[in-house]
């Protein structure tokens, strides 16, 4: 294994220097808070709406910081790499964008990121009395055992929820509603994902874990943690059932049903393959009979550079599949606007 | 017994955390996401930072502050948990004069805060595997009639223990549960920097 071979000036920097970055390239859609780390809307806060933030780790990108903007998020916090930010950023993110609606934070299931969000809420509730709610999201259907561990983990469903709830919030929907509804798509939505390589975490400077040339680790999370198992690298067509199949079979998802099918890239594997896993995906659907509303493809929740994919399936009905076509206008995601 | 010797705690908390910022990225290295000694030393850093800079008239105050200061730098679950641990130690403290029983106090109602912040319980391979057994030794010193610095030197040693007993055993909270029977075999980074403090509570305080 060789040394790191990053686009980086120095490891300590590079989370600041991406939202300079950031803050340069769509001064037209964001607002960046340099020293605290958060992306705001531009025009946030929108009076009469419900603030939506949510951050984490970087090294996601362009989640969370890429989905702010209109029918999306309000703000997003920027945490270390693969370490979740901490509650002043959350504090001061939820009063600058607290219209007097209330705030919702979105939270993805990781221990770090519920503490410190269950921190910020605690404080700034007692602060500046603004009403916060919070929906943790944890679709990952790899952690089995979810009695015995940290449960199971926030990944997919988040980039779906986000943009749903933040159609609804953009409506003027008050904050319980708002908060409903996201819980609502958290639990019709469902994810599995496999990396055929690791990643590095530019202050680490050496891969998170080791996979040989021959092998792909099926059921991993979003930060190179293990999953179900460690397998010999197989046909696209076999990995597409091993996403697909625990996925549809957890919910489950029924002949009949109606799904946004959402094949995400981890970050090092191309759209060609991307689009050739959608193939696949798209044609086990079609066996069991559920029907694709609407499909998103590309790098949307991304671990670094590590190669490999996930698969969500959220049940959508009329309302879902509605709010999903509404305007949205962030660096990450843009139709209609 | 004063404010001072609490400042020397933390300074000498945060040397021994610097010393060992390696060790502690290396066993988390191993079940977790290799960030426990940066973000511990990074926290207490910060501490040092803030000690320089303002003075305290009483130990309430001055681990309040410590534990805002944790929960601002720290990041991660050690964050928050420190951060409270310090906070409800501070809050205990207020108003109360500085005795073992009273330091003893302050000590439960800040592991108390752990439990709330994390949910652990004994066994789950965590910080409070040290916490637990360090109260149950300090207590029992206090009873007997020990001064603070044999009760904390009891206290740390069975920290001590609980973090080598955490070897054996699956992870249930945190990332490291998601390793399952994987994360079996490896010390835990949370029990091993809460015996660090504990340790050097018992240099200090007496």
């Amino acid at each position: 294994m060789g040394g790191m071979k990053k686009l980086i000036n120095d490891p300590a920097d590079v989370v600041s220097e991406a939202l300079q970055g950031m803050a340069a390239a769509h001064p037209d859609r964001l607002r960046v808070d340099l020293e605290n780390r958060i992306v705001y809307r531009k025009d946030a806060p929108r009076p009469g709406k419900v603030g939506l933030i949510s951050g984490g780790g970087s090294g996601h990108e362009p989640m969370h910081g890429g989905f702010v903007g209109l029918g999306m998020l309000d703000a997003a916090c920027a945490g270390e790499v693969f370490t979740s930010p901490v509650p002043d950023q959350m504090m001061a993110a939820t009063k600058a964008v607290d219209a007097g609606a209330g705030v919702l934070h979105i939270v993805k299931n990781y221990t770090g990121d519920v503490m410190n969000f269950e921190m910020a809420a605690e404080l700034a509730a007692a602060d500046a009395g603004t009403e916060v709610l919070s929906v943790v999201t944890n679709d990952d259907v790899a952690v089995q055992d979810s009695l015995y561990t940290a449960g199971r983990r926030g990944v997919g469903v988040t980039v779906l929820l986000e943009k749903i709830v933040g159609a609804a919030a953009e409506e003027g929907r008050p904050l319980q509603e708002v908060a409903d509804l996201a819980r609502r798509v958290n639990d019709n939505g469902r994810s599995m994902g496999m990396a055929l390589t690791s990643c590095t975490v530019p202050a680490a400077g050496k891969p998170t874990f080791e996979l040989a040339e021959n092998e792909m680790e099926v059921g991993i999370g979003i930060h190179g943690e293990p999953g179900r198992q460690r397998l010999p690298l197989a046909p696209a067509r076999e990995i597409a059932a091993m996403l697909v199949d625990p996925v549809v079979s957890d919910l489950p998802y029924q002949q009949g049903d109606s799904v946004i099918a959402f094949v995400n890239g981890m970050g090092g594997t191309p759209l060609l393959e991307l689009y050739l896993m959608y193939h696949e995906v798209a044609q086990l659907l079609d066996r069991a009979g559920i029907t694709v509303a609407r499909s998103l493809v590309g790098n949307y929740i991304t671990s670094l550079e590590m190669a490999g994919c996930s698969v969500t399936l959220l049940k959508a009905d009329d309302e879902l599949v509605r709010l999903w076509d509404a305007p949205v206008n962030t660096p990450g995601l843009r139709w209609g606007a | 017994m004063g404010v001072d010797s609490f400042v020397s705690w933390l300074r000498d908390a945060a040397g021994s955390l610097h010393e060992n910022a390696a060790y502690l990225t290396e066993l988390d290295s191993a079940i977790g996401d290799a960030d426990h000694g940066a973000n511990m030393d990074r926290g207490f850093q910060a501490v040092v930072g803030m000690l320089d800079e303002t003075s305290f008239g009483g130990a309430d105050e001055l681990l309040k502050k410590a534990g805002m200061t944790l929960v601002s730098k720290v990041g991660g679950a050690s964050g928050p948990l420190y951060g409270t641990f310090f906070l409800r130690f501070g809050t205990a403290l207020a108003g109360a004069d500085l005795t073992p029983e009273t330091i003893g106090k302050g000590l439960h109602a800040g592991v108390e805060g752990v439990l709330a912040r994390g949910k652990p319980e004994l066994g789950d391979k965590t910080m409070y595997d040290a916490w637990a057994p360090a109260l149950d030794a300090y207590d029992a010193a206090v009873a007997g009639g020990s001064d603070l610095g044999t009760a904390l030197g009891a206290a740390a040693e069975a920290a001590a223990k609980g973090r080598d007993a955490t070897i054996p055993l699956v992870a249930r909270k945190g990332r490291a549960s998601y390793l399952g029977e994987r994360s079996a075999g490896h010390q835990d980074p949370g029990a091993t920097s809460t015996t660090l403090i504990l340790e050097s509570a018992a240099r200090t305080l007496s």
